[in-house]
């Protein structure tokens, strides 16, 4: 057994899980946050995507233990970086119907917020489209996907709404 | 998967210590490759020697034409790198083309080249740049390095700490990822100091990594596409399985070189 903190949308949590942990069960089975998904259990799909100290990472492929002292992002934390009831990201899936059955959009959404991040010069959909490659949809053929998270990335650039810079714990 | 012990090392010492120490240790950096093996229970470690927090094995230097990464250097950062873009474009390219973002905000190039999958991309771009191989004891040349499918020179208890090499003159990768994996199929690295051409190839060989000479002699004498036009490698030794078979990877060794030379000649 190991003893693991971190701060989890900006919360200090810490538990005492068995070493083979999964980050993705620490935060389902442990604190509760089943927003986010596990889908293929393989690390192709992208439906566990949170944030590690800032960037996009499988949480299915993490121990617990090895991500003990990062902060960590998940989907129910995501609106509250920006003070809004939805981030731009979610906003703008909701506006351009961005899923169909909703399993995948937690990872969705939170590699589009990485994909933005890491693009401050503005994406094209051809980037979106390869920037995509480990999330996958089965139901909306990407193409609303692709379009929320250009407009996103849009809205992003030009309002102040820019996510607060994450602090490490 | 089985259960197993998660040790956290906080110096290249202290991870050899607790490999030491340990019944069936395994280092771990990313995990991008062991995580998901031992979930399928393809390794089942009893201990995991966690390198990700070790300051010594971290970093990126580049002194005129010669590079030196540090182990645990995701693939992310060796993809962003402006210092090895400025020298060697074509590692950068290579980065950025492993696996998906996620994964290279975690995977490493320490983990990679040890691991040596035989569909791995850098295990080519070492041979290819004639690098060398630094562990905690050593250096070993990437061509005595890479030794079989999933087998290196690394003995019992040694630890990749860098890889460095001097940045070539001009420099080209491209691979035929499989659809679902992303993996490669076929990838070709080439490498050109006058007229020193080295061309390596992986996802295609039975054994692994492997240089292509006879394309390496044609690019020698004439470093352009159409220097390979109607060239062939045999069959013989390469992978066959459900993805492709060995037929249709010679195809694509001579393919995917044919557009890393016109990528390395840009």
């Amino acid at each position: 057994m190991s003893e693991v903190s971190m701060v989890v949308n900006g919360r200090k949590v810490s538990g005492n899980v068995e070493d083979r942990t999964l980050l993705v069960h620490f935060l389902r089975e442990h604190l509760g946050l089943t927003g986010t998904h596990v889908g293929c259990d393989t690390s192709q799909c992208g439906a566990c995507v949170v944030q590690m100290d800032g960037k996009a990472v499988k949480s299915c492929s993490i121990l617990a233990a090895q991500a003990s002292g990062s902060e960590i992002l998940t989907i129910e934390g995501l609106a509250a970086t920006v003070d809004a009831d939805l981030h731009p990201v979610q906003a703008a899936f909701r506006e351009h119907h961005g899923l169909q059955c909703g399993f995948c959009t937690p990872g969705m959404i939170m590699a589009a917020t990485d994909m933005i991040r890491r693009h401050p010069e503005g994406l094209d959909e051809q980037t979106v489209r390869a920037e995509l490659e480990g999330n996958i949809c089965r139901c909306t053929g990407y193409h609303n996907i692709v379009k929320a998270i250009l407009a996103a990335s849009e809205a992003m650039r030009g309002s102040a709404q820019q996510p607060k810079e994450t602090v490490a714990a | 998967m089985y259960q197993t012990n998660y040790h956290r090392a906080s110096s290249v010492a202290d991870a050899l210590k607790l490999l030491e120490d340990a019944e069936d240790g395994k280092f771990v950096s990313g995990g991008m490759t062991l995580i998901p093996a031992m979930k399928t229970r393809l390794a089942a470690p009893s201990d995991l020697i966690d390198l990700r927090h070790i300051p010594e094995l971290k970093g990126i230097s580049v002194e005129g034409r010669k590079v030196t990464i540090r182990a645990a250097t995701t693939h992310a950062e060796v993809a962003t790198s402006r210092e090895i873009a400025a020298v060697c474009p074509a590692l950068c390219y290579l980065a950025s083309h492993i696996g998906d973002p996620h994964v290279r905000h975690m995977g490493t190039i320490g983990g990679s080249v040890a691991n040596n999958d035989p569909a791995a991309d850098y295990p080519s771009a070492m041979l290819a740049l004639g690098a060398t191989i630094i562990t905690n004891s050593r250096e070993i040349p990437a061509n005595e390095f890479f030794t079989g499918l999933f087998e290196t020179a690394l003995e019992d208890g040694e630890m990749i700490t860098a890889i460095s090499f001097n940045a070539p003159e001009k420099a080209g990768y491209e691979k035929f990822p499989n659809p679902a994996s992303r993996y490669a199929m076929t990838g070709v690295f080439v490498a050109k100091n006058g007229g020193d051409v080295r061309v390596a190839v992986t996802g295609a060989g039975a054994d692994g990594v492997f240089r292509a000479s006879e394309l390496e002699a044609a690019l020698a004498a004439n470093f352009s596409p159409a220097a390979l036009e109607g060239k062939t490698i045999s069959a013989d030794g390469l992978m066959s399985d459900i993805h492709a078979s060995a037929e249709y990877r010679a195809n694509l060794v001579v393919v995917m070189a044919k557009r890393a030379v016109a990528r390395a000649n840009g």
